[in-house]
């Protein structure tokens, strides 16, 4: 779902001039401060009451508010002065407005905001309830004009990497990009030299700012990678599975050999949840406040760590979990399994949502694009494929690598990572929501060890590779969002507003048992439930409330009411009643008619052979 | 009346009964004194006794200590004495009288008359006692009838010895065949003579004749030889007919209708018809020409003389008997199903006007007919061997040859029926083919081989077609090794129609899987598949060879299988086993009971991942987040569709500008803490209040008008 853009709390959002002065509605409290002020101070209030009634009565927007505001074709303003009034429109100095009225909004962009599906066919409605349609529509379109408006407040724009005339983008290596780029960017390039403790996994933080990674040999650290700022380092003495940072950067989870460990940024050790052992895979949940684990003996476990308590330990069933991403638009969780499929999982139900069999072989690697709507697998047999999410769940693009991807990672704008061996190659996609090309790789890279861990970090063109030689920050442009949402995450946040953000987002928190395949479903009417409801009352009331009762004609003057005519009547009635059902069943046919016949095209003599 | 006469009767007979028991008495007590052939009589007991203790008839000697029920006044007892009680002991009177010694002779007389005892003693049966009787079974022992043993004439049963193991087994399944032929046919005859329609029987008659005209007009054009027998055997119908007279207007029918027929037009019709048809009859067919009899000769010498409504029908069958094929059922349903285009024109072209049950009934009785005449001839070298000695290496040979030899010849006739059929079609098969069948004439062969080739060069066929059927499903190209799946499936028939759908499933997972994908070329390879890069095939191999193991795929399917069984509503059976039923262990309810107490569930809607072969999707609701959805629809609205609208656009501030934010989220109503809310008035609704406001409200309540009216009034008064 596409959030409105905002800015940080140090950007003011800019007040919307063009909103129309509506005339407050006189409140009860107001008319008895005017009475009750009168006797006691009769000071500003009244004269300022006073002002406003002597103020001429405004005529409010007179020429945009009822027309629509959306422009069909944008950037294309009419003429100033064929749309001025004259008149009462002239600014103080004389000088006329040449661009009066509000400013086109193109169409693309408020069609992103709006919710609405109007392709579904709604029942014949009547009039109260069309005009609450309407009331309904008008509103969205009300809402996602502005916010189609305040796009405008996106100012940054995303990188790129274009080579000179022709030239493969792949063939640019690190060096290159960093020379060309502004020493700031350069400076996200480092590559940490770490053989001691193994190969590492690692993790960002929502904001992007921090960088937490744990080596197999128990090697944990966290740092602001961008002031390169250690915050903690510890050996925890225990082979380290994975890591990850909780809601923010102040909370560590670190799946050890036996146990979950829980540490702050200064290396304490909070919590050993026992609960969750043998930890392969963490992933963290965070409008949900949820930390899913997969662990050896097959459990998937929702760990609430808002609360401390396990929502849901599931029983994949399938062996080991060594493969887990989650699904950041619907926090669906996906595992991938060695006998080729992909299983879905929401915390709500014991069985997986859906079960999608990828790879002939098992899976060794899965990720989930941020808008929901692909996935990428890669399997043994050495295939990297991309999935469509929305529904269909099949196969988009596939290729086969060399050696197979061990693993993953798509970025905030769809870039496409994949390690393998020591090589990590992307793919980029046309634009956002499009699937990354198979065809050609993006960028190459060639690492000093094997890739272990992969992520993009957020808000930031760069890519973290945890490997066997430590941990290397690499250049990737356009792989991230270019502008943050302050209120969200922001990356130059106090410690105070991230105090402040934390109670809101607690406050916010989305209840574990939410979480769907399709997160839009909760916004529509539990059917089977409703209807179960009807029929209950049916039965109660012994008749349907909802159907007219039948015609029952009025007694009439002395005489006319014979059994005769009053049964005639009836008749008359019910002829009528007949007559109309007839009509309109004869007005809808020939529309059925005409949708049927391009439906079924003519008999063909070669449909014999047709399979 | 006649009953109390009848008990006079007894009555009678009772006071004679007692008369006579009164002298018998007396041998009793007389016994001891007759000393010496009453110790040879204990000797006899005692000898019987110790003969009997081994065996299973030991008899207890019974000792008397003590008087007996059984000894009475009113009726004799063997108890304890060990002896049968002989009636003409009894009989036998102290002194000889001679006034018994008539009822003696008579009852020795009836004594020695044997009763006959039911299952008579076989060589009662074979005894001929009257001249014809003794004629019949003459025949009967001559042709080695059975006589008994229905099942083996002994001709059968020397045979049986004479032949080797397989030979056992073959003649013996034939034999279980011509079995069960005959008792189809049988019933099936019976079933047909039941029909009383007489229309039927014309309609049966007019299309066998119709059918054998045809036949035989094509057996002229195919084999002359034959059609010329089909000739002669018409000619013998017609000396019958000449000899019979059967349908000159003679009969009692015909002279019926004779005398109807001066007034009935119909019955002048039928008669003029039956005219006809006996001039048809005895009408002389000419003679073809020379050469075809020339050929037909040859043939003919072998085939030993049939009836002439046998070979009427052997003209109707073109094709091989379905009975001859060990699993027919299958084999007619992989035609039906494989939809080979060529097996499926050929049955049609066959069948006639005739219905198409016809076809395999008339098979039968050609079968029959030929095991009848093979036992015929059979019973023909029986005698043969009869003569010869029956141990003789000879004749041992002679049998075998004889049963292949004739196997051979029925299977060439069926061959060569299904050929000529099927001549269009494989005319170069068919010589080969033919040639074959003359070389194993002469070859020890099993005669059913020969149908092999045929069948298995259609099954390479459809395996073919199959494959191009496979080709043509693809969307998207795929990779050689999916040729497994397909060689692994024909291998079974039987679940040919079941598999086929699964099959398509199948192959499009597979498709779904095995998409030849293009394989990337990075610049940067890594290091270790650098190596490996120039033997990326035998890579390929490798990673085939690993996978080729475990079955993904099929697994899935199960898997997916499983899911929309346990996903499918259940019936609800209702059945009381043993309600209305007798009782009992292991007793189950009837079929028509369970299928009347079966309550069938609605199907469901179908499934969303009904299309999806590679997704299994869970139908389950989740009752948590359904806890949180709208069930009930508000006031104006009437259809779910309609409410989702107006709820579709979110009102949070992650969604909205701060500004459309606030706005959707404004109450309706606003109070302000501490701040006396007044009771509405009229102007806050938006009437206007004016002076004339006492009079509306006047005319509104009439009551209080009136009391009102009366204090204005009373002030009025006052002042």
């Amino acid at each position: 779902m596409e959030t409105v853009p905002k800015l940080g709390n140090n950007v003011p959002p800019k007040k919307d001039k063009l909103q129309g002065k509506k005339k407050k509605p006189r409140r009860y409290w107001e008319e008895e401060t005017t009475q009750t002020a009168a006797g006691a101070s009769p000071g500003p209030p009244r004269k300022r009451k006073r002002n406003r009634e002597l103020r001429p009565q405004k005529p409010k927007n007179t020429h945009s508010t009822k027309k629509s505001r959306i422009s069909k074709k944008p950037q294309v303003p009419k003429k100033p002065w064929e749309r001025r009034s004259p008149g009462p429109q002239r600014s103080l100095s004389g000088a006329q407005d040449p661009f009066a009225g509000p400013a086109p909004v193109p169409v693309a962009v408020v069609q992103k905001f709006c919710r609405i599906d109007k392709s579904k066919k709604l029942p014949r409605s009547e009039t109260k309830i069309r005009s609450r349609l309407e009331a309904a529509e008008a509103q969205e379109e009300e809402i996602s004009v502005k916010a189609a408006r305040s796009e405008l407040l996106l100012a940054e724009e995303p990188g790129f990497l274009e080579g000179e005339n022709g030239e493969d983008t792949a063939k640019i290596c690190q060096a290159d990009i960093v020379e060309a780029v502004d020493i700031a960017s350069a400076a996200k390039h480092f590559d940490l030299n770490l053989r001691q403790f193994g190969p590492y996994r690692l993790n960002y933080s929502r904001t992007g700012r921090h960088l937490a990674f744990g080596g197999r040999r128990g090697h944990v650290a966290a740092l602001d990678w961008v002031t390169k700022k250690l915050m903690c380092e510890i050996n925890v003495m225990e082979a380290v599975r994975d890591i990850r940072f909780l809601h923010s950067e102040a909370l560590l989870a670190v799946a050890q050999n036996r146990w979950l460990h829980i540490y702050d940024n200064q290396g304490i050790e909070l919590h050993c949840i026992r609960r969750c052992d043998r930890i392969t895979r963490l992933e963290f949940l965070p409008f949900h406040f949820l930390l899913a684990t997969a662990s050896e003996t097959g459990f998937l476990t929702y760990l609430d760590v808002s609360v401390g308590k396990i929502v849901a330990a599931l029983n994949a069933r399938a062996g080991r979990l060594n493969i887990m991403t989650q699904n950041p638009y619907n926090a669906v969780i996906h595992l991938g399994h060695s006998n080729g499929t992909v299983s879905l999982w929401s915390p709500a139900m014991k069985e997986p949502l859906a079960k999608i069999l990828c790879h002939r072989g098992a899976v060794r690697a899965v990720a989930v694009d941020s808008t929901g709507t692909h996935m990428a697998t890669s399997g043994l047999d050495h295939q990297l494929k991309i999935f469509d999410l929305r529904g269909t769940f099949q196969p988009l693009s596939a290729r086969t690598l060399p050696q197979g991807a061990g693993h993953l990672a798509f970025s905030q704008r769809g870039l496409l990572a994949a390690g393998t061996g020591d090589v990590v190659n992307i793919w980029a996609g046309q634009g956002k929501a499009s699937p990354p090309s198979l065809e050609q790789p993006y960028l190459t890279h060639r690492l000093s060890g094997h890739v272990h861990g992969l992520q993009f970090c957020p808000f930031e063109d760069v890519l973290g590779v945890g490997h066997s030689g430590g941990i290397t920050s690499m250049l990737a442009p356009g792989a991230a969002e270019p502008n943050f949402d302050g209120l969200e995450s922001n990356p130059y946040r106090s410690r105070k507003q991230r105090q402040e953000w934390e109670v809101k987002a607690l406050l916010e928190k989305v209840p574990a048992e939410l979480i769907c395949l399709d997160p839009r479903a909760l916004a529509e009417v539990d059917v089977i439930s409703l209807e179960q409801e009807k029929k209950e009352r049916l039965e109660r009331l012994g008749y349907d409330p909802g159907t007219k009762p039948p015609f029952q004609p009025k007694p009439k003057q002395k005489g006319r009411s014979s059994t005769a005519s009053l049964v005639k009547r009836k008749r008359k009635v019910m002829d009528e009643e007949h007559r109309d059902k007839v009509r309109q069943s004869l007005e809808q046919q020939p529309q059925k008619q005409e949708k049927a016949k391009p439906m079924g095209a003519r008999p063909s003599a070669l449909d014999r052979f047709v399979r | 009346m006649s009953s109390s006469r009848a008990a006079e009767s007894l009555l009678a007979l009772n006071q004679q009964e007692e008369l006579e028991d009164l002298p018998r008495e007396y041998p009793l007590s007389t016994s001891e004194d007759e000393g010496d052939s009453d110790g040879e009589r204990k000797h006899q007991k005692l000898l019987e006794a110790i003969s009997s203790l081994d065996g299973k008839n030991r008899r207890k000697l019974a000792e008397r200590s003590e008087a007996s029920l059984k000894v009475s006044e009113f009726s004799v007892s063997s108890e304890g004495s060990g002896e049968k009680l002989v009636l003409s002991d009894l009989l036998e009177p102290v002194k000889t009288s001679s006034s018994l010694a008539a009822v003696k002779k008579q009852l020795n007389r009836v004594k020695s008359k044997k009763t006959v005892e039911l299952p008579l003693h076989k060589e009662e049966i074979e005894r001929a006692r009257t001249p014809l009787e003794q004629e019949i079974f003459n025949l009967l022992h001559k042709n080695k009838q059975p006589v008994t043993d229905p099942l083996l004439t002994p001709m059968e049963k020397a045979s049986l010895k004479a032949m080797s193991l397989e030979e056992v087994k073959m003649r013996r399944a034939e034999l279980q065949r011509a079995r069960a032929l005959q008792s189809y046919y049988e019933a099936r005859a019976r079933r047909e003579k039941k029909i009383k329609s007489k229309k039927y029987h014309k309609l049966l008659k007019k299309g066998k004749a119709k059918q054998a005209l045809k036949e035989f007009e094509k057996l002229r054009k195919v084999n002359p030889a034959a059609a010329l027998e089909e000739l002669e055997k018409l000619e013998k119908a017609r000396m019958m007919e000449r000899m019979s007279l059967k349908h000159q207007n003679s009969g009692k029918w015909a002279k019926s209708k004779a005398v109807m027929a001066k007034y009935d037009l119909e019955a002048r019709q039928a008669m003029q018809e039956q005219l006809a048809r006996n001039k048809e009859l005895m009408q002389k067919i000419q003679v073809a020409s020379e050469s075809a009899e020339e050929e037909g000769g040859a043939e003919e010498e072998g085939e030993p003389f049939v009836p002439d409504v046998v070979n009427e029908v052997q003209m109707k069958v073109d094709r091989p008997n379905p009975w001859m094929f060990r699993n027919h059922s299958g084999d007619t349903k992989e035609a039906e199903v494989q939809g080979d285009p060529e097996e499926l024109a050929e049955p049609a072209a066959q069948e006639a006007p005739e219905s198409e049950e016809e076809g395999p009934a008339v098979a039968e009785e050609i079968l029959l007919k030929e095991f009848e005449e093979r036992r015929s001839l059979r019973q023909k070298s029986g005698l043969n061997q009869i003569a010869k000695p029956v141990g003789s290496q000879e004749a041992k040979d002679l049998s075998s040859q004889e049963v292949l030899s004739e196997l051979r010849a029925l299977s060439q006739k069926l061959n060569r029926e299904s050929h000529q059929s099927r001549k269009q079609e494989l005319s170069s098969t068919r010589t080969v083919l033919v040639v074959q069948r003359e070389e194993a004439a002469r070859e020890e062969e099993e005669p059913l081989l020969l149908q092999r080739p045929e069948r298995a060069r259609t099954l390479d066929e459809l395996e073919e077609l199959g494959k191009e059927g496979c080709f043509q499903n693809k969307e998207l190209p795929r990779v050689a090794v999916e040729g497994q799946q397909l060689e692994r499936n024909p291998s079974n028939h039987l679940g040919v129609p079941k598999e086929k759908k699964r099959k398509e499933q199948m192959i499009d997972l597979q498709n779904l899987l095995t998409t030849k994908s293009p394989s990337m070329k990075s610049l940067a390879v890594p290091t270790t598949v650098e190596e490996l890069e120039d033997e990326e095939r035998d890579q390929r191999q490798m990673i085939k060879e690993a996978f080729a193991g475990d079955d993904v795929i099929r697994d899935f399917l199960k898997e997916k299988r499983e899911a929309v069984e346990a996903s499918k509503p259940k019936d609800v059976d209702l059945t009381l086993p043993g309600w209305g039923e007798w009782g009992g262990v292991g007793l189950k309810p009837s079929a028509k009971k369970r299928r009347r107490f079966l309550i069938k569930a609605p199907e469901g809607p179908p499934r969303k991942d009904k299309n999806l072969p590679n997704v299994i999707l869970n139908e389950k609701r989740n009752i948590h987040a359904v806890a949180h959805q709208v069930r009930m629809l508000p006031y104006p609205f009437t259809h779910h569709q309609q409410f989702e609208r107006t709820i579709q656009t979110p009102i949070g501030s992650t969604w909205n500008t701060q500004r459309s934010f606030q706005k959707l989220t404004m109450p309706k109503v606003v109070t302000k803490p501490g701040h006396i809310i007044k009771p509405i008035k009229a102007e806050d609704v938006g009437y206007r209040s004016s002076s004339r406001s006492d009079l509306s409200v006047i005319q509104r309540n009439p009551k209080r008008l009136s009391i009102r009216h009366k204090k204005q009034l009373k002030k009025n008064s006052v002042d």
